[in-house]
């Protein structure tokens, strides 16, 4: 009797450990180890590692390629929380208006697409787009009678953070328009109606219905998409080969990956990976508390 | 600004189709206007030279992950749903942390621990982090669907003689087919898309999945563009069809993992 209430007490271990035993292993175990890597200097080809306490971190305070990527993340996030969160729900908000309720799934599918491509696509073609001699957009200009203003825009120091974030609103804009569209579906009809009686404008029905309706929605994303803003690899890596030209549109992760596996400090690019994890850390901490107040 | 936005969106990947049927001269000649004779033989020469490899090993790498996710996330979500106790208590906080942390700052020592494990530039390397990061999200959305299964229903089972493990698998996974299809869907998104690990985890071409593939295939191709742009098409339809005709239950999962993620 009393072993098989052991077996009982175990039971649902059974069911819960396969699950965390491989985020034991393959998630926490790695982030602890990071934060020990971050207190040596080693190379990925040799096992042997040297203590160097705090000198990864003090070496972060002279590194001015840092600041250059906190910057073009901090960019990244402005732009991002602009267009995609912003722009989004105008989007949203107008294709969810009945006045265009019969084209609306047309617009809606196309503005989804990009979305539904992998991240590697979209940068091959933007690399067409913005090819200096025979891309779309330079090409465009000229048609246009704004040929002066045709430019190697990922060959330029000054423009190429800003081609490859242009690059994350085309593709990213459809997915936080999609969840608004979700989100002002959920909205009751009633609201609009009282305030259309009310003699209220589309405009102001926006603001005085919507943008209250979706407020959780709006806070959600904006987070989500500010973390996403500091954590960009894929973009800068594939547009700009790694941050170029120079380190003009470098990030934190694309710092940190080119320390580690390119000039081969792994301790140094552990040291930034803690950087990046206690800005996630912290984005996630303001995501939960605002959650709980929201809850009360 | 609709239609702005509509041309903005619409116009490039019309335009990838259209110049993936030209002669690679002739992209960068009539940049604007339709291919003089289609060129099928891009489709070819891209499939030929290395998508097909890269296509099956995403296809593989992403069933896999699916399975992996789905089955170890139900079993969790069963026992973290159905048991209450300290021990559970401690599970679920586990798996909620999961959520918060990012694949960045674990991609040193995962690179070493794959390589220790002898496991690194294999499909294994791909499959078994994203099991494991994909894993809390869709825990907690399975989970969640879980809770809201009627006490009543399980005891009944247990009347009727089902052990726990018969009342997962003959009563619980077949209920939730509709919460496990969007955890499906979800994490197919996720693994047929993912670059940091598929570029840095994997060396050799034979292993490559698409997302890491098509870098190497733009290296190799240099200034042939049509079969590049043909690959990129190859790459982008098939998937992109299969989502949008399963939208309603990806839309559901977006909407899980925005919230909570």
């Amino acid at each position: 009797m009393a072993s098989k209430r052991t077996l009982k007490t175990l039971e649902p271990l059974g069911f819960i450990f396969p699950g965390v035993a491989i985020l034991l292993i393959f998630v926490y175990y790695p982030l602890i180890q990071n934060f020990i890597n971050s207190f040596f200097r080693f190379s990925a080809f040799s096992p042997s590692k040297i203590y160097v306490g705090f000198d990864n971190f003090k070496m972060l305070f002279q590194d001015s390629v840092v600041l250059t990527a906190i910057r073009n993340n901090v960019r990244y996030a402005i732009v991002s929380v602009l267009i995609q969160v912003c722009f989004g729900l105008v989007l949203a908000s107008i294709l969810e208006d009945k006045a265009f309720s019969k084209v609306a799934i047309i617009f809606r599918t196309t503005f989804f697409l990009p979305v539904l491509i992998s991240v590697t696509v979209v940068c091959l073609l933007f690399s067409f787009v913005y090819n200096p001699m025979d891309g779309l957009l330079n090409r465009f200009l000229e048609l246009a009678g704004l040929g002066s203003l045709a430019r190697p825009w990922l060959g330029s120091s000054k423009t190429a953070i800003w081609a490859t974030i242009a690059v994350s609103q085309w593709h990213s804009t459809g997915y936080i328009m999609m969840l608004f569209i979700v989100a002002i579906q959920k909205i009751p009809e009633e609201l609009y109606e009282a305030a259309e009686i009310d003699g209220a404008s589309k405009v102001r029905r926006f603001f005085m219905v919507t943008l209250p309706q979706v407020k959780e929605m709006f806070f959600v994303t904006s987070v989500v998409t500010v973390t996403g803003s500091f954590m960009v690899f894929n973009e800068p890596y594939i547009l700009t080969r790694g941050g170029g030209p120079g380190t003009s549109s470098t990030t934190l992760a694309v710092h940190m990956y080119q320390s580690g596996f390119f000039k081969d400090m792994m301790g140094y690019a552990s040291t930034l990976a803690v950087i990046i994890f206690l800005i996630s850390a912290a984005l996630a901490v303001v995501q939960l508390t605002a959650f709980k107040t929201g809850e009360d | 600004m609709l239609v702005v936005g509509f041309i903005l969106v619409a116009y490039p990947l019309f335009w990838i189709l259209m110049s993936s049927l030209k002669k690679s001269e002739e992209i960068s000649i009539n940049i604007w206007s339709l291919p003089q004779v289609p060129q099928w033989n891009n489709y070819k020469v891209a499939w030929d030279k290395g998508i097909s490899q890269y296509f099956i090993n995403s296809f593989i790498v992403t069933l896999s992950t699916i399975a992996g996710v789905v089955l170890f996330g139900s079993l969790a979500a069963f026992g973290l749903s159905r048991y209450k106790s300290a021990w559970t208590k401690y599970a679920l906080l586990i798996v909620t942390g999961g959520m918060m942390l990012n694949p960045q700052v674990c991609l040193i020592p995962l690179y070493q621990l794959l390589t220790r494990l002898n496991i690194r530039n294999t499909l294994f390397a791909l499959i078994i982090p994203y099991i494991a990061f994909r894993l809390p999200l869709n825990t907690l959305l399975i989970r969640s669907f879980f809770l809201s299964v009627p006490r009543e229903i399980e005891e009944s089972a247990t009347l009727d003689g089902c052990g726990s493990l018969q009342t997962y698998f003959k009563i619980f996974l077949p209920m939730s087919s509709p919460i496990l299809i969007t955890s499906a869907i979800l994490t197919a998104y996720y693994a047929w898309n993912e670059f940091l690990f598929a570029v840095i985890f994997i060396d050799s071409n034979k292993y490559r999945t698409i997302p890491a593939g098509l870098m190497s295939f733009r290296d190799a191709l240099q200034v042939d563009w049509g079969p590049l742009l043909a690959g990129m098409a190859i790459s982008a339809i098939p998937i992109m069809i299969f989502f949008i005709s399963v939208q309603k239950y990806f839309i559901k999962g977006m909407l899980a993992g925005s919230v909570k993620g």
